[in-house]
C-alpha cells in the first residue's frame, strides 16, 4: 500500500527567487571578525605544514643530531643571558643568521618571524626605562622641558622628560638579548621535527609528563584548528550582511565551549588509539639518533662560540 | 582447553547513566571473520574497545588468548606488549588515530612502541606503504590527507604491527566507492591470510564481503542474534527488532512506495 512519502511543510517546497546581477546594490561590507579568524586559522595550519617541510630540508642544522643541537643551543642561550656588550650580542645575532642561511631557511622569513614579536614582548616592557623619569641618566634627547621641578605625590619627576643614554643602552641590550634568544629557539624549532625535539628533551631529563603533555598538545592543535575553522566557515556560509560585535562575542564563546567538549572526547579517543598501538608514556621517535663527528662538531662549534662571546664580553668590560 | 581468541562472558558497561552493554556473551575463534551488527548506540564500539583492552567491563569478564583481559593484567608490561602485538584496532575516527608528524612515522608508531628491531620496523613500514599504495604520501602530515587516504594510513599503521586479530570500527564509513571496494578486498585477503577479523558496522551491505559470522546487538544492549552472516542478514524480523532495517521509499513504474530495506535478496516489485 503506497504511503505519502514527503512530510515537508509547504514553505520548504519549491525553490527561492533567482540570483542575478540585478541583486547587486553596490554596497560591500567589511570583513568581519569571523572571516579574519578563518584566515588566521588557515594560516596557522599552513604554517604547521611549512614548518614540517623546513625541518625536512637537507640543511646544516636539519642534518645535525637533535641532542647536539639542543645542547649547543643551551650553551648559546646561557652566554646570551650574561653578555652585556651590544656589539657582541650583534655578533651572536649574526651567528644565528648564518645558521639560518646554512639551514636553507629564507632569511627574510626568519628575521620577520623573530622581529614580529619582539616589539610586543620586549619593546613594551623596556620602553619606560629609556626615560629619565623612570631611570636616571644622561639626557640624550629632551622631549619635554617643564622649566621647573615637577612632583607627582611623593615622587620627583625632575624638570624635564628625556631619553637617556643609559636607558637606551639598557633597552638595546635587553632587546638584542631577546632577539638572539628567540632566534636561537626559532632556529632549533624550525630545523628539528617535533617528535625528534621531544626525544631530545628526554635526554636532558625533562620530566616524562611534560613531554607527554607537549606531544598531546601538538597532536591536538591541528585537529582543533580545522574544527574551529569549519565552525567559523559554517557560520559565515549562513551570514547575510554584517554581524554585530555582540553576536560575534556570543559565537566565539559558544565555539570555545564546543571546542573544549570536542577536545575532551578527542583526547580520550587519541589516547586510546595510542595505547592500542603500544604507547606507554615514553615517546619514541622513528629517527634513531646516531651522533656522528659532524654532530659533535655542531655542538663543539656552539660551545666555542658561546665561550668566545662570553670571554670577549668580559675582556671589553 | 580454551582455544577461543576472545571469550566474552556476560559483560556489562555503562557511561555514567547510559547503558552500553547489558550482559553480552560470545566467543571468537581463531581465523573467524565476525561482523558486530547494531544500530547507533547499541554498544558495538564499546565492545570493540573492550576487546582491545581499552575499557573494562563493570561486570562479567573478557578473556583474550586464554588469559583474563583486565586492567591489572595490562599494567604488566610483558603482557601488555604481547597483547598489543596480537590485537590491532582501526578506529572509526581516523583523525583520532593519526597523530604523528607524517605518514611514515604514523605507520612506524606501533612497531616502534612495541619494541621491534630497527631493521624489522623499516621492512614492515616499507611493505605496508607499498601494499596500500601510500608511497607518494610518505612525508605528508596525516591531518592533511583526504578521508580515504586517512583510512588507508590508519589501516597501514595497524597492519605494520602484524596483529593476529584486527578490530574494525565502521571501516567504510564516509569512504568513496573505490576506496571502499579496495578496503573490503584487503580485509578479505587479511582474513584469508589467517587473521581474525571483527568488524563493527551498521552497513549491512558490506557484511557479506567481510564476515562469515554475524553477531547482532539489540537496542537492549544484549546479543539479539548470532550465526552465519547470510542467515542473520536474511532474518528480517531480527534485523527489524535490532533497528538495522527500515522501510525505505522506492520508485517503481512511476509510483513511489515503501517497502522493507533488504540487503541480501532482491524484492518482488509486483508484491510491493
Amino acid at each position: 500500500m503506497p504511503k505519502p512519502l514527503s512530510t515537508a511543510p509547504a514553505w520548504m517546497r519549491g525553490t527561492g527567487p533567482a540570483t542575478c546581477a540585478c541583486c547587486r546594490i553596490g554596497r560591500t561590507r567589511k570583513r568581519s571578525a569571523v572571516e579574519r579568524t578563518i584566515q588566521n586559522l588557515t594560516r596557522a595550519l599552513k604554517n604547521s605544514v611549512f614548518s614540517e617541510q623546513v625541518a625536512a630540508r637537507p640543511g646544516l642544522l636539519q642534518k645535525a643530531d637533535p641532542r647536539a643541537k639542543t645542547a649547543g643551543l643551551l650553551g648559546l642561550l646561557l652566554a646570551t643571558a650574561v653578555i652585556r656588550q651590544p656589539l657582541i650580542l650583534l655578533g651572536m645575532y649574526a651567528v644565528t643568521l648564518a645558521g639560518a642561511a646554512a639551514s636553507r631557511l629564507s632569511l627574510g622569513f626568519f628575521i620577520k618571524r623573530v622581529w614580529l614579536f619582539i616589539p610586543i614582548f620586549a619593546g613594551i616592557i623596556v620602553a619606560p626605562s629609556i626615560f629619565n623619569v623612570v631611570k636616571a641618566g644622561d639626557p640624550l634627547v629632551t622631549i619635554w622641558n617643564f622649566g621647573h621641578e615637577v612632583h607627582l605625590g611623593p615622587w620627583s619627576l625632575g624638570d624635564s622628560v628625556a631619553i637617556t643614554k643609559q636607558g637606551l643602552e639598557g633597552a638595546a641590550i635587553l632587546i638584542l638579548r631577546v632577539a638572539v634568544s628567540v632566534s636561537l629557539a626559532v632556529l632549533l624549532a624550525l630545523t628539528t621535527r617535533w617528535s625528534d625535539l621531544l626525544k631530545a628533551l628526554r635526554v636532558f631529563y625533562v620530566p616524562r609528563v611534560f613531554i607527554l603533555t607537549l606531544s598531546m598538545t601538538y597532536r591536538y592543535i591541528f585537529l582543533l584548528l580545522s574544527l574551529a575553522s569549519d565552525m567559523f566557515t559554517a557560520r559565515r556560509s549562513r551570514m547575510v550582511g554584517p554581524s554585530n560585535p555582540r553576536e560575534d562575542r556570543h559565537f566565539a564563546a559558544a565555539s570555545m565551549g564546543t571546542l573544549l567538549g570536542k577536545s575532551h572526547s578527542l583526547s580520550n579517543e587519541i589516547y586510546a588509539a595510542m595505547v592500542s598501538r603500544g604507547y606507554n608514556g615514553e615517546p619514541v621517535a622513528l629517527r634513531r639518533f646516531r651522533a656522528r663527528t659532524a654532530d659533535w662538531a655542531v655542538f663543539a662549534a656552539a660551545v666555542v662560540i658561546a665561550l668566545v662571546a662570553w670571554g670577549a664580553d668580559r675582556a671589553l668590560g | 582447553m580454551n582455544d577461543a581468541i576472545f571469550d566474552i562472558k556476560a559483560v556489562e558497561y555503562s557511561y555514567e547513566d547510559a547503558v552500553a552493554l547489558a550482559g553480552v556473551s560470545f566467543k571468537v575463534d581463531p581465523g573467524e571473520s565476525v561482523a558486530l551488527l547494531g544500530a547507533n548506540g547499541s554498544g558495538k564500539s564499546t565492545l570493540l574497545m573492550m576487546l582491545d583492552g581499552l575499557v573494562f567491563p563493570s561486570r562479567g569478564s573478557v578473556s583474550a588468548f586464554g588469559e583474563p583481559l583486565t586492567e591489572a593484567a595490562l599494567l604488566d608490561e610483558g603482557f601488555s606488549q604481547a597483547f598489543r602485538r596480537r590485537v590491532g584496532f582501526v578506529f572509526q575516527n581516523s583523525d583520532a588515530q593519526l597523530f604523528s608528524p607524517n605518514v611514515l612515522e604514523e605507520i612506524a608508531f606501533g612497531p616502534l612502541h612495541l619494541g621491534l628491531p630497527p631493521a624489522e620496523i623499516d621492512r614492515r613500514v616499507n611493505d605496508t606503504i607499498h601494499i596500500l599504495g601510500l608511497d607518494h604520501l610518505r612525508e605528508r602530515p596525516p591531518f592533511h590527507l583526504s578521508g580515504g587516504e586517512k583510512k588507508k594510513v590508519a589501516l597501514a599503521s595497524v597492519l605494520a604491527i602484524n596483529p593476529d586479530v584486527l578490530l574494525f570500527d565502521e571501516p567504510t564509513a564516509g569512504l568513496d566507492p573505490k576506496t571502499e571496494a579496495f578496503l573490503l578486498q584487503l580485509i578479505k585477503e587479511i582474513n584469508r591470510a589467517g587473521k581474525t577479523i571483527i568488524t563493527a558496522t551498521q552497513d549491512l551491505r558490506i557484511v557479506p564481503f567481510l564476515a562469515r559470522r554475524a553477531v547482532v546487538l539489540g537496542e537492549d544492549h544484549r546479543v539479539a542474534g548470532d550465526g552465519d552472516a547470510l542467515t542473520v542478514l536474511a532474518d528480517q524480523d531480527l534485523l527489524m527488532a535490532a533497528n538495522l532495517v527500515h522501510h525505505h521509499p522506492h520508485m517503481h513504474a512511476g509510483i513511489e512506495h515503501l517497502h522493507p530495506h533488504s540487503h541480501v535478496e532482491g524484492h518482488d516489485h509486483h508484491q510491493g
